[in-house]
């Protein structure tokens, strides 16, 4: 029993640190492959930006494709999800409970059927199909849920219902109060939201992959293009630049998250 | 009334994009899942037919163990990190995380660096005089790549849970002359249960539906997704992969649905 002890305390901190490695080290390996002028021969083949620049010259239009609809869904997703939160965190009737299941089936099924369901449904409306606008469509449906749900997380917390009947005693109309009121209280949830969905957005492949063309390739499609058709050093030049995209984003919703304000974890795989 | 009435049209516009852009798209889904020869029936294909019955047999028990692990890894990093403070936890607590953003596919590429041919693993094993080892592209890979995505997916929930554990309970038990294991198996457990149940099935969802990793790695292993992209790409098939898609979709809901009545949280389908 006593000789059980110490090892029974040493499997959590060594299994933390494992864990720790596991998730880490690679991408560790990704940033150097991504640097390295010959990965087989290691880093004392040297080390250049050459693979970046490669990166560029071959996949610098899905780097602006990705940033455009992460942009976009942020509009769609700011003008119809802000308003949708503040429904969810007004309303209690059955009809409104059922709206907000219904608009999280498209992040609860997988995004392979989404897409499917898209392409198969629109797939004969040429220039919807061939624009970037259909890819628009799907990243808006898979990322809704996440703005409406932070904006509701934020104005269920006050008391609504108070300050707009303070303010319809004053005389101003629904939308009136919506600017004044539910905008500016709303303000932590729509921020935490709008970074959750740019985040979402640059990273969304299982969707995307069916809704894309040829001429409408994503960041993520172009990284499973890489992966599969160019030198690992390429590939890994590619992850970095799409890291150094997605990290800051990362840090400011941790920061944010700091400061008290909620964000949920996403589905992804 | 009238209150009412300004609140479905606050909500219309969301209600509209879903109903034109998800609800209608699906509802066809349903029908071309059922126009091929054997109408209604492929609903019931992926246990009929071999391929499909094959591709469900491989994808089920794989997200299942690494549903399992992942939560068991996670409960106990969880609880450890939550109850060690140490210089720099916030940036570990984060840098856990971060693989949460990650598309399926760049998963899929950092198990081929662990364990491709040029991999670390390889490597390790090399210079240790042993063979070369090499399991990327196998069942062992894509099983890798699924603890990648759904450790970090866990860490959060059951860091959150194991705040609320009574520290107490755990002493009273030690003090009564409980053993460490016995500690963890009848106090820690089952305090963490609803956090446990919670998490496990959304790893179990996420890896049912991981398109992006198994596409990157899986070109021989038939997992589900894999099976009904190359049904409608390759073959053109598309009754088949509509019904596979709906069949898996559903699949995935239940056992959202069926894990949220039994935890008795929010929504798990985040």
């Amino acid at each position: 029993m006593r000789m059980k002890r110490p090892a029974f305390a040493l499997i959590a901190p060594v299994l933390t640190v494992l864990t720790c490695l596991f998730l880490i080290v690679p991408i560790g390996m990704s940033i150097l492959a991504g640097v390295t002028e010959n990965y087989f021969v290691g880093v004392r083949s040297g080390l250049t930006l050459r693979w970046v620049g490669e990166v560029w010259g071959l996949y610098r239009e899905t780097i602006f494709l990705s940033l455009q609809v992460a942009l976009a869904t942020l509009a769609v997703t700011l003008v119809v999800g802000v308003p949708l939160g503040y429904v969810l965190a007004r309303s209690d009737s059955r009809w409104v409970r059922a709206l907000e299941e219904a608009l999280v089936l498209p992040v609860a099924m997988p995004g392979l059927a989404t897409g499917l369901a898209l392409v198969l449904a629109f797939g004969t409306f040429r220039d919807f199909r061939a624009s970037w606008v259909f890819i628009l469509v799907g990243h808006v449906l898979f990322t809704l849920p996440f703005m409406a749900r932070s904006v509701a997380a934020v104005l269920s917390s006050i008391n609504l219902p108070v300050l707009e009947e303070a303010a319809a005693s004053l005389g101003a109309g629904f939308v009136q109060r919506f600017f004044t009121i539910v905008v500016p209280n709303a303000k932590g949830g729509v921020l935490a939201g709008a970074l959750m969905v740019v985040t979402l957005s640059m990273g969304e492949f299982n969707i995307t992959w069916m809704l894309h063309t040829p001429l409408t390739k994503t960041l993520p499609v172009g990284l499973a293009d890489s992966y599969a058709s160019m030198r690992l050093e390429i590939g890994s030049a590619y992850t970095l630049v799409f890291l150094l995209m997605i990290v800051p984003l990362l840090i400011a919703m941790q920061w944010l998250a700091a400061r008290g304000t909620r964000t949920l974890p996403s589905k992804r795989g | 009334m009238r209150a009412s009435r300004l609140l479905f049209l606050t909500a219309l516009p969301a209600l509209v994009i879903f109903i034109a852009f998800w609800l209608l798209p699906v509802s066809r889904l349903v029908l071309v899942g059922a126009s091929g020869k054997e109408g209604l029936a492929a609903y019931l294909s992926v246990v009929t037919n071999d391929i499909y019955r094959a591709s469900l047999v491989n994808t089920v028990p794989l997200s299942a163990a690494a549903a399992l692990v992942s939560v068991g890894v996670a409960a106990v990093v969880g609880v450890y990190l939550q109850r060690r403070e140490f210089r720099g936890k916030r940036v570990v607590v984060s840098l856990l995380t971060f693989p949460l953003a990650f598309p399926g596919v760049v998963v899929g590429f950092l198990v081929i660096l662990l364990a491709g041919r040029q991999g670390l693993i390889g490597q390790v094993s090399e210079q240790l005089g042993m063979e070369k080892v090499v399991f990327a592209y196998s069942l062992a890979g894509l099983f890798l790549g699924y603890l990648y995505f759904s450790i970090p997916r866990c860490v959060l929930t059951l860091m959150a849970a194991a705040e609320k554990l009574d520290p107490a309970l755990e002493e009273a038990a030690r003090s009564l002359g409980a053993s460490p294991w016995r500690v963890v198996i009848d106090v820690i457990v089952p305090a963490l249960g609803p956090a446990l149940v919670a998490s496990a099935a959304i790893c179990f969802a996420t890896g049912m539906g991981a398109f992006g990793t198994a596409f990157t790695l899986a070109s021989k292993i038939n997992v589900l997704p894999i099976t009904i992209y190359s049904e409608f790409t390759n073959y053109a098939n598309f009754a088949a992969a509509a019904s596979l898609s709906l069949v898996l979709g559903v699949l995935t809901w239940l056992i959202l649905m069926a894990a949220r009545s039994l935890s008795g949280q929010g929504s798990a389908a985040a």
